[in-house]
């Protein structure tokens, strides 16, 4: 089954939860990363539970700073 | 409203876009916009900003230029090295367009102060261009709550993203990230470092978001997330859901008065 992840296509042998997505896409700061599937936010409690179909769309979103300089 | 000969030829690669017109010059001529930050995002949208003609442009920044800072933060030079960066990005923004008010807070935003600083001049459109997660937080509330539209922006390394946040009209930030993340828990410029195009890139986005809120013209990043990827020159645009469980705009709404999350005190680095 195919998913696309943050707009790539990704292959999936059999289907995982997105938790198991967060690790096998090696997310970067998997505990503040904000998780879209097909459009609808999946909360944290969530993530567990939900196993992903073929043709889904799953959007990690990070946090970003930047801008002006303060520590 | 009477244009002067010079403010019709200053403006006038704009006034002939059909979008913008002598009517839409008045309106920039009127509008009060507030940059929050004035480093590498704040520095190329004030400058916009100043060169369409807004009239009010506040300036809110408590630090002083750094060497450090000048590899993105354009609206600051050499010569400004320990100067307020709000004194030093007036100076530049009277060089470059004398007619605009600049109204300068030289102070960290914080609960305390923000609503007080909005009200000052009654600002339009407010843009974040702060680098920390409890600004951007206090921001997103204290303008859901004051219902006044603002540009939310980030960047990091070669990544930057923005959205645009409008009363009424889609999500706010706190639908998508929710809560800041402890101090620390997510890499900052500072840490990881940013291409100092990258600020240029987006807060010239958030300065043409901010025009066309001001001319109600096109559509803005409401509802969408912009990410810009420089290493790949990628732009991707991400549909976003307003989250009915949201604190502060959801519907029923847990945060009624603004918070600090976790806030630098004014000359405390
Ligand atoms: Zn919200």
């Amino acid at each position: 089954m195919h998913i696309m992840v943050n707009g790539k296509e990704v292959e999936l042998s059999q289907s995982v939860s997105i938790r198991q997505l967060i690790v096998s896409q090696e997310v970067a700061t998997p505990e503040y990363v904000t998780v879209q599937l097909n459009e609808e936010f999946v909360s944290a409690a969530e993530l567990d539970g939900t196993l992903l179909n073929d043709g889904d769309v799953v959007e990690f979103l990070y946090f970003m700073g930047g801008g002006q300089a303060k520590s | 409203m009477k244009f002067s000969d010079g403010q019709l030829e200053r403006y006038s690669r704009q006034i002939i876009l059909k979008e913008v017109g002598v009517k839409g010059q008045e309106k920039f001529l009127k509008a009060k916009v507030l940059i929050i930050g004035t480093g590498g995002l704040g520095a190329p949208a004030a400058m916009y900003l100043a060169a369409a003609g807004v009239g009010t442009v506040g300036l809110v920044d408590c630090d002083k230029v750094e060497l450090s800072n000048l590899q993105r933060q354009i609206i600051h030079s050499t010569g400004d090295v320990g100067k307020p960066k709000v004194v030093s990005g007036q100076e530049t923004i009277w060089d470059l367009n004398p007619e605009v008010e600049v109204v300068t807070y030289q102070e960290w935003v914080s609960a305390a102060n923000i609503a007080d600083i909005v009200k000052d001049r009654n600002y339009d459109f407010i843009i974040d261009a702060t680098d920390n997660f409890p600004a951007k937080f206090l921001i997103n509330d204290a303008c859901v709550l004051m219902s006044r539209p603002f540009s939310h922006a980030g960047i990091i390394r070669f990544q930057g993203q923005t959205m645009t946040y409008v009363p009424g009209q889609g999500p706010c930030y706190r639908c998508v990230f929710v809560t800041p993340p402890p101090p620390d828990a997510v890499p900052t410029c500072r840490q990881a470092g940013v291409l100092g195009v990258m600020g240029g890139i987006i807060g010239t986005i958030q300065a043409a978001e901010a025009l066309k809120y001001i001319l109600g013209t096109g559509e803005l990043l409401t509802g969408r997330l912009l990410t810009f990827d420089a290493s790949t020159m990628n732009f991707r645009q991400i549909t976003l859901a307003r989250r009915a469980t949201c604190q502060v705009c959801g519907d029923c709404p847990t945060i009624s008065e603004l918070i600090d999350h976790e806030q630098a005190v004014c000359g405390q680095k």
